[in-house]
């Protein structure tokens, strides 16, 4: 047994040097080109990108016409858009049916109606401030849009439309819906076995039709269930029809909150001596609430979407608003597609900004809970 | 020694404010007695108001001609047809689109939600912006301009797309479709026979497992047995293979199978809608299994594909399945929404019985107790299937 070379250092060959870990080509290299089955997904998806990209580009931008042009529109259609619909319809379609003269009215009120809400949303402002602003926003806002005293001109009520009508039934049915959902929570999860069946049964009920039929419900039914010679305005109903929808999923949001506090809080307030309504106020409710605010903010969200179905019972909010607009003028009737794309981009902006609130508001409770 | 304490004296069940029983007592009856009187007050309100304006009430309309024609039947229907008839086909069509809407909305959202953890940038920011944008604009707009896309932007009759033996224009889409013969029948009979006996022999294979440890090929041997026995099937009914193909006429497609624009217009809608709210759904699911169920997972020495069907999937599938249940609900009351874009669903059909008849309250009864049916039936299925899911807790 002899080792010959043993004797001699011989090291081995040196490492590669390793590869890059920062820089565009490593970017490129760990995310896109990992492997071959991911290359040719980045392949496949950039393929199919560029195809759908040019062709919306062609149709959007490079051949679209910008101005109300009729003619050039006409000249254009199937090739390119006709953007100039939304500059010779669009006032008609985010006001609605509102008086032209009088557009100034809704912008402010919504404004207004906006920056409170959006106030209501940030920490910083919850204090007792809070309810009297929302007092007089609600006096302005009405007095505004609806007229008739301080020199307005009147409005009745089936002339509002548009983005400002969207927003009111949203802002307005939600406000009204909050309360009564918190209550309805509270009596599905009582002792007392009539209360909790009756919550039971109208959480179910409504959450088991579709919007459309108690929309149908309001704008048809309701009139019959008044007393002889009442009548209601349309807009009342739509907004009780919405309330009484949308509290039922509230309620169940509000539940889920009420479900995942701890027992011992309220064993806790109950050794304080706390009566009930006063242990729901001050103990389970601030914290239970506090729990379900990104899944409030969906139910928000999915509102301001369902608004848009009050137009099938001939209420003009955005979508309705755009289709009198268009239906009723044969020009311009061809191009309600980009019409259409428009208040997409309108709802789009909305929904995605609540949206972010909402992840930020989850964000801001899950620091809250690191000790 | 301690004196034996006196006998508690026995609660009185008197009905008292002073006591907490008699308290609730008394609100429950408040709250019985008003809702109550709210319902016979509406009553009341109602059969006047009804008298006054001379509406008829009852549903001995159903038993008259709809006297409508309906551009959408899987029930034989003609102009005679009754109310009944009509309804009955409008179900179906809720059924119709709901069912296949559903199918196609798990599938999709599934494979977007998978998606958004892919090791692809490119796939995980066009999942993102799928669902962030599918999302954000109500299913009514939506609706809307796909029935643009399909009744104006696709080519006309004359100029039809065709693939093979698919034709796509304004006047819908046309597809083969088996002739359905004996054959088919025996087929779906054997099918079904097979998912029994899958279910009986994945029954036994996990007895056996308790017992010994033994694994068996369930999925395969279950999958075996179900196209199996629907194979058996169809050679017992001698083996059918005849298509119907659609081919073009002068004015329309002939022959083979097709579905309307309409139709279209609303399933995409419907599908593209919820399937990105499943896609989130998916998405949470697989994020509420920790790391470390993985890792434990591969530390018991279970296989990628074991760790995934024992570990991963049945805590994921806990978190999905309430929330995948109420996404189909939606599914099935959005499809409510073809009201507007002419479709004829149940919705459709009440609309027009309503215009026509001018009975309100029994048109909409009949809607709500559909929906309620349907959404009372889907809870119970997947409680049941939630139960099985949940945590065993000792």
């Amino acid at each position: 047994m002899s080792s010959t070379n043993s004797s001699q250092f011989q090291p081995i060959t040196a490492r590669p040097m390793p590869g890059r870990r920062t820089g565009i080509v490593a970017w490129l290299r760990a995310n896109l080109f990992s492997g071959p089955i991911n290359s040719l997904m980045t392949l496949a998806t950039v393929a199919l990108l560029a195809w759908s990209l040019s062709h919306a580009f062609d149709w959007a931008v490079a051949r679209a016409v910008f101005g109300a042009q009729l003619e050039a529109c006409n000249n254009a259609r199937g090739l390119g858009a006709c953007w100039g619909v939304i500059a010779e319809k669009g006032r008609l379609i985010v006001m609605g049916r509102y008086p032209d003269t009088e557009h100034w009215r809704p912008v402010i009120a919504t404004a207004l109606m906006l920056l409170v809400v959006g106030a209501s949303c940030m920490p910083r402002f919850w204090n007792r401030w809070l309810p009297l602003a929302w007092l007089v926003m609600l006096a302005v806002y009405f007095t505004l849009m609806k007229g008739g005293m301080l020199g307005l001109t009147e409005v009745p009520t089936d002339q509002w439309g548009g983005l400002p009508l969207t927003v009111m039934l949203t802002v307005i049915s939600m406000t009204l819906a909050f309360p009564l959902s918190i209550f309805v929570a509270l009596g599905r999860r009582s002792t007392m076995p009539a209360i909790r069946t009756i919550c039971t049964l109208y959480v179910e009920l409504i959450r088991g039709v579709p919007l459309i039929t108690v929309l149908f419900m309001a704008s048809f039914m309701l009139p019959l269930f008044m007393p002889h010679g009442v009548t209601i305005d349309v807009l009342i109903r739509v907004i009780v029809g919405i309330t009484l929808f949308s509290a039922a999923y509230m309620a169940e949001v509000v539940r889920g909150g009420l479900q995942a506090l701890p027992k011992g809080q309220t064993e806790a307030a109950a050794t304080l001596g706390l009566t009930y309504w006063q242990t729901q106020r001050k103990i389970v409710l601030p914290q239970a609430l506090a729990m379900v605010v990104p899944s409030l903010m969906n139910t928000f969200i999915g509102m301001f979407k369902d608004t848009s179905l009050v137009t099938i019972v001939s209420l003009y909010e955005l979508t309705g608003a755009l289709s009198l607009a268009l239906n009723s003028d044969a020009d311009w009737r061809p191009f309600k597609i980009e019409a259409y794309l428009f208040i997409t981009l309108i709802y789009f902006v909305f929904c995605f900004a609540m949206s972010r609130y909402s992840l930020w508001v989850e964000a801001r409770t899950a620091v809250s809970k690191v000790r | 020694m301690i004196e034996a304490r006196p006998q508690p004296a026995r609660k009185r069940r008197s009905i008292s404010w002073r006591s907490r029983e008699g308290r609730s007592v008394i609100y429950q009856v408040v709250a019985i007695l008003s809702v109550i009187g709210a319902i016979a007050l509406l009553v009341r309100n109602t059969l006047a108001n009804m008298r006054e304006r001379g509406i008829q009430s009852g549903y001995d309309f159903l038993n008259q001609p709809f006297g409508f024609d309906v551009s959408e039947t899987l029930i034989p229907y003609e102009i005679t047809s009754t109310y009944w008839t009509a309804f009955a086909i409008g179900m179906a069509n809720t059924l119709k689109v709901a069912v296949v809407g559903i199918i196609l909305a798990t599938i999709v959202g599934t494979l977007v939600g998978v998606g958004r953890y892919s090791a692809n940038w490119l796939v995980r920011k066009l999942c993102y912006a799928y669902v962030e944008f599918f999302r954000n604009v109500p299913i009514y707009l939506q609706l809307l301009i796909w029935y643009i896309v399909f009744t104006e932007v696709l080519p006309s009759y004359d100029e039809l797309w065709q693939i093979g033996h698919f034709y796509l224009s304004k006047n819908g889409f046309s597809f083969p479709w088996p002739v359905w013969l004996l054959g088919q029948n025996l087929a779906m009979a054997g099918g079904l026979l097979g998912v029994v006996a899958a279910w009986l022999y994945a029954r036994r294979s996990r007895r056996l497992f308790d017992q010994t440890g033994q694994q068996r090929p369930v999925a395969l041997v279950g999958l075996a047995l179900i196209v199996g026995m629907a194979i058996v099937g169809w050679l017992a009914g001698g083996a059918p293979n005849e298509w119907s193909l659609p081919s073009r006429g002068t004015f329309q497609i002939e022959n083979g199978a097709s579905v309307t624009p309409e139709y279209l217009a609303l399933l995409i809608g419907l599908v593209l809608y919820t399937a990105a709210f499943i896609a989130e759904i998916v998405r949470s699911g697989i994020a509420s299994v920790s790391l470390g169920q993985h890792e434990a997972a591969a530390s018991l020495g279970l296989t990628k594909r074991q760790s995934m069907r024992l570990v991963v999937l049945p805590q994921a599938l806990r978190v999905i399945i309430p929330p995948l249940t109420s996404q189909y609900l939606n599914l099935t009351k959005n499809s409510s929404l073809a009201v507007a874009i002419g479709y004829p669903e149940l919705v459709s059909i009440a609309n027009t019985t309503l215009n026509q008849t001018g009975r309100a309250i029994e048109a909409l009864s009949i809607v709500m107790l559909v929906y309620l049916t349907l959404s009372l039936i889907t809870s119970a299925l997947m409680n049941w299937f939630n139960a099985r899911a949940a945590i065993q807790e000792r």
